[in-house]
């Protein structure tokens, strides 16, 4: 039951595991974000939806186009974002392209070390994705143990031509060797801080905020 | 959003009688996400990996313990396999003996059937494993119940108010123990049908109607179960003859034809066609068994992998 309502009060594994400071012992020193006081609001609603917008301009451009392309949201807060950037695209070129979600429940390096096990969702995909070029969609990009998983996930379903990543926030303090290759917005932040997105499908309001003991 | 349970609060999965209607829900849920690992090109993912499980078949078996083993291997689980004959078991070696001793292997899990009622919860009062049932004597078999009730879910989008009418021998059968504890927790309307020679005494009590004719419990409902008649648990028979029973409780096209608009057929397995079940109706378009038997791998992956961390703290 904690495990799911540290960050905002809903189950949501994934947003946990970016407020959690990936540099103390996992699962220690988590702290409950209803003790948390905002530390400053990095995004309202109508500057979100510029930052998705520009960031569904910058992957048509850097694919030169919408051909072979399908965007994935990773759940859960990836799915809006990924939704949200398909539309625009979808506007942009007039065409729609593929959306798929993806679950890397299964696939997080931790599951041996957590209890209890986080809920597995399905994950869906529209089509096959072999050679195709997937974007990945995640809201923040932290110690970059969820692209990981995300990866790993994802190459069981095929072999894409090329994985691209989107995020709204890039937060630093990377464990592995990942990059964004589109941001929303880059936030240098404290590892005791807490990034915390709001989605108006998931949380009522689109907002990021940042959050501090 | 719906409050949900996010684990189950034992370590073992011994029976329905103790879970909660939240766990129930919580299984159910975990599985509707493995049953699309099962469709996938690489119907394989990592989330046990690096963990032994032991099935301990001490009674035949074919699809539970298949289906175990299926959903074991799509978790990445390392697997053995013990069974009863051709082992230690045959030299006079005890049950918890031979669990110590496999114990001593470090096993995270440990798959059960035994003949004897309780012989999980021995186990599981005894060692630090997880100890899943999958089938004791006639008392319980929850991970059949789990799929049964992941199927009925999945067809008719819910378990509450559904009415559920169980024919055949109810009086061996764990399985239908294990399903009135899970429908009626899950508010289904339930009833047992078959000759008074096969219902329990006092079944009733377990918040079930009896009836003792086939055509009264098609009548309304929206689930029939059927079940086998269990010749091996009987001793001697308890009706006149196979043919009598299938002429009073067989499920046949006829009968099925005076049911409710959109009814399912359902039966756990092996099915004797021509006693219990007509092979028109196993075979037709009301039958949902071999979904049963596809939706057990994802209902067993969800309880491997939702014990699977339970041990771990």
């Amino acid at each position: 039951m904690l495990l799911r309502h540290i960050c905002d009060g809903t189950p949501d594994i994934f947003s946990e595991a970016k407020c959690v400071r990936g540099i103390l012992p996992r699962r220690s020193g988590r702290s409950d974000s209803h003790t948390m006081n905002v530390k400053k609001r990095l995004l309202d609603g109508a500057r979100m939806h510029r930052a998705i917008r520009r960031m569904a301009i910058e992957i048509v451009e850097k694919n030169r186009g919408i051909t072979d392309l399908i965007i994935v949201g990773i759940r859960s807060r990836g799915v809006p974002i990924g939704e949200r950037l398909a539309k625009e695209i979808e506007e942009m070129e007039g065409h729609p392209v593929p959306f798929g979600i993806l679950d890397i429940t299964l696939y997080r390096d931790d599951l041996t070390t957590i209890a209890p096990q986080p809920v597995v969702k399905p994950t869906k995909l529209p089509e096959p994705i072999d050679d195709k070029v997937v974007v990945l969609v995640d809201d923040v990009l932290y110690t970059g143990r969820t692209v990981r998983a995300a990866l790993d996930a994802l190459i069981d379903f095929g072999r894409p031509r090329a994985v691209m990543l989107a995020v709204l926030i890039d937060r630093g303090h990377r464990e592995l060797p990942i990059h964004a290759d589109v941001i929303g917005k880059t936030v240098p932040t404290d590892a005791d801080e807490v990034i915390k997105v709001r989605m108006a499908e998931l949380d009522d309001e689109d907002e990021v905020l940042i959050m501090e003991k | 959003m719906r409050t949900q349970t996010s684990s189950l609060r034992s370590k073992d999965l011994l029976g329905i009688e103790h879970l909660t209607p939240e766990e129930i829900t919580l299984i159910l849920d975990t599985a509707e996400g493995f049953k699309e690992v099962s469709e996938r090109p690489v119907k394989k993912v990592p989330a046990l990996r690096g963990q032994l499980v032991i099935n301990l078949f001490m009674e035949a078996s074919t699809r539970t313990r298949v289906s175990f083993e299926i959903a074991e291997k799509r978790l990445s689980a390392d697997t053995l396999n013990f069974t009863a004959s051709g082992s230690s078991v045959e030299k006079g070696e005890t049950l918890i003996d031979t669990a110590e001793n496999l114990m001593a292997m470090a096993p995270d899990m440990i798959v059960i059937r035994h003949k004897y009622p309780g012989a999980p919860k021995m186990l599981a009062d005894r060692l630090p494993a997880s100890i899943i049932n999958a089938g004791d004597g006639a008392h319980e078999h929850p991970t059949q119940a789990l799929l049964d009730a992941f199927t009925i879910r999945e067809r008719l989008g819910r378990l509450h108010g559904v009415n559920v009418s169980i024919i055949g021998d109810i009086a061996h059968s764990r399985v239908v123990r294990s399903n009135i504890h899970l429908l009626t927790k899950m508010k289904a309307n339930v009833t047992v049908a078959g000759p008074p020679t096969l219902i329990p005494v006092e079944i009733e009590k377990l918040g079930v109607r009896v009836l003792h004719s086939i055509d009264e419990a098609i009548d309304g409902a929206d689930v029939i179960m059927m079940l086998r008649i269990q010749l091996e648990r009987q001793g001697k028979l308890r009706f006149p003859s196979l043919r009598e029973y299938y002429n009073t409780f067989g499920l046949t096209p006829q009968r099925l034809r005076r049911a409710k608009e959109g009814v399912i057929v359902m039966h756990p397995g092996p099915m004797n066609r021509g006693v219990e079940i007509a092979s028109d109706v196993a075979d037709g378009p009301w039958s949902v068994i071999l979904d049963q038997v596809t939706n057990g791998v994802a209902v067993r992956m969800a309880v491997l992998y939702l014990l699977g961390g339970a041990h771990r703290e």
